[in-house]
């Protein structure tokens, strides 16, 4: 492994990899999921596929909110960006994410108004600041970022700003599992957990996983440790022949969650009937709208909305690569057309996508080997 | 989005009750402490942080390993970025 040295107790490292091995079963091909895109960039910085055995496969699941967002609500957003009124801020993950006409920075690029925040609350701040104006807010994220927009809104709400609204486009975890096991190709043994969104959402959303499934999941942390943990405890329920929910990351995630964090959401929030995911399609109950009691902080209710839907490039296989069915170097976009310095694809664009992580350290690394054997000596 | 960032309460907004400083390696930035309302923080306390909330109450080393995270995983100067931007490129510095 490549940065261990970096990390406490390499000596663990070693000894958990061992038991890894000792209990990945030889005659069985593991396919393990991790969920989160943070653990995908993790993973392929830390080198773990070199530790692991070649029949232990992790599948890099939907767990990068960027990633997940279909183009036609970034043209959704950035059509408000161009009314002359509205200044449209967003993060700066978004920033580069295409859209069918360009990303928010081309257009920003262009003149429009938009520009880059790292809290919702200094959206609100803009628009306390800008009263002549309208701000919208771009939401995106998981679990991790949805309570910190209903937060916002709440507060919103009580000061009565009238020229502050939010482009939501929270999506939640839960339906996206239900989904790619759903799937009929998608063969999983078990789950690598999210570990900073169930910090919000706690174990127990994960139970129906085990219990009606029967797969395993382990909430896990982000060090090379946690995860080898993490896969231990996945092998370990696989090889008893159990099928449980637990929690490697005790030392950051409880059981329950944050409550004051789901409270807010549940008073800001309600689930929509259904939600269009890039590679996944629609799914039902999977993302979040503002509630009737916030209408006039909605942008989709201040504005009309065209709800436009944007066919991905033909050739770009975001869809497959996104299921796990496709490995990104598998795409016959990648590394030609999709690079990170000119993404075609959403997955190209942030370090939590599964092609940007492959990119910068496999693809990135024997591009350089071939480039020093191709070397005169 | 998906990794947070450890900080340091250094001090609490007392026309604020839901604000906090926090120090992430020198810089110091205003925080939302709303969604640890049900246990607030107090000064010395160390959180991990998204996108300008508090999330979650860790210890100290915790937060060490998280901010080692970051750098090894080459997110520790978007993280530095991200914290300097809270509160609009720092016009709302502590």
């Amino acid at each position: 492994m490549k940065f261990v040295d970096e990390f406490r107790d390499p000596e663990v490292i070693g000894r958990t990899a061992e038991e890894i091995r000792r209990l990945a079963d030889p005659g069985r091909h593991y396919r393990l999921m991790e969920v989160c895109g943070g653990h995908t960039h993790a993973i392929y910085r830390f080198g773990l596929k070199d530790v692991l055995p070649a029949n232990i496969e992790l599948i890099h699941g939907p767990g990068c909110p960027v990633c997940v967002l279909p183009m036609g609500r970034i043209d959704d957003g950035l059509a408000l960006a161009r009314r002359p009124d509205v200044i449209f801020s967003a993060f700066g993950d978004m920033m580069r994410v295409p859209g069918a006409h360009g990303s928010p920075l081309e257009h920003k690029a262009k003149g429009l108004d938009v520009r880059i925040v790292y809290s919702p609350s200094d959206a609100l701040k803009l628009a306390r600041t800008n009263p002549d104006r309208h701000v919208v807010f771009f939401a995106i994220g998981f679990e991790t970022t949805a309570p910190s927009t209903a937060l916002t809104l709440l507060r919103a709400r009580a000061e009565g700003l009238e020229n502050f609204s939010v482009f939501c486009n929270h999506v939640t975890i839960i339906p996206a599992i239900r989904a790619i096991l759903d799937s009929p190709d998608m063969r999983l043994d078990g789950f690598i957990g999210p570990g900073h969104v169930s910090t919000v959402i706690g174990c127990r959303p994960y139970e129906w996983i085990a219990r009606d499934e029967g797969k395993p999941i382990v909430v896990t942390g982000f060090e090379p440790l946690d995860l080898l943990q993490g896969i231990v405890m996945l092998l370990r329920q696989l090889k008893e022949g159990r099928a449980e929910v637990e929690n490697q990351y005790t030392r950051v995630v409880p059981w329950e969650g944050n409550r004051a964090a789901l409270r807010a959401m549940a008073e800001v929030f309600q689930l929509r009937p259904y939600f269009e995911w890039r590679g996944l399609g629609f799914i039902s109950q999977s993302a979040l709208r503002i509630r009737d009691e916030f209408a006039q902080w909605d942008a989709e209710r201040v504005f009309s909305v065209a709800g436009v839907r944007v066919t991905d490039p033909k050739a770009a296989q975001c869809g497959e690569v996104l299921k796990g069915v496709l490995k990104p170097v598998q795409c016959k976009l990648f590394g030609r057309e999709c690079t990170p310095e000119h993404p075609v694809g959403a997955l190209m664009v942030s370090s939590e996508g599964s092609c940007a992580a492959y990119f910068n350290y496999e693809h990135r690394k024997a591009s350089a080997s071939m480039t020093s054997l191709a070397a005169p000596v | 989005m998906c990794l947070a960032i450890p900080g340091k309460i250094v001090e609490l907004v007392s026309e604020q009750p839901n604000l906090g400083v926090v120090e992430v390696t020198g810089v110091r930035r205003r925080v939302d402490l709303g969604l640890l309302q049900d246990d607030l923080p107090g000064v010395g306390d160390w959180v991990l942080i998204h996108v300008g909330f508090a999330m979650s109450r860790i210890s100290q080393h915790e937060a060490e390993d998280q901010m080692r995270i970051l750098r090894v995983l080459g997110e520790d100067q978007a993280a530095m970025e991200e914290v300097r931007g809270y509160g609009l490129d720092g016009k709302d510095e502590a």
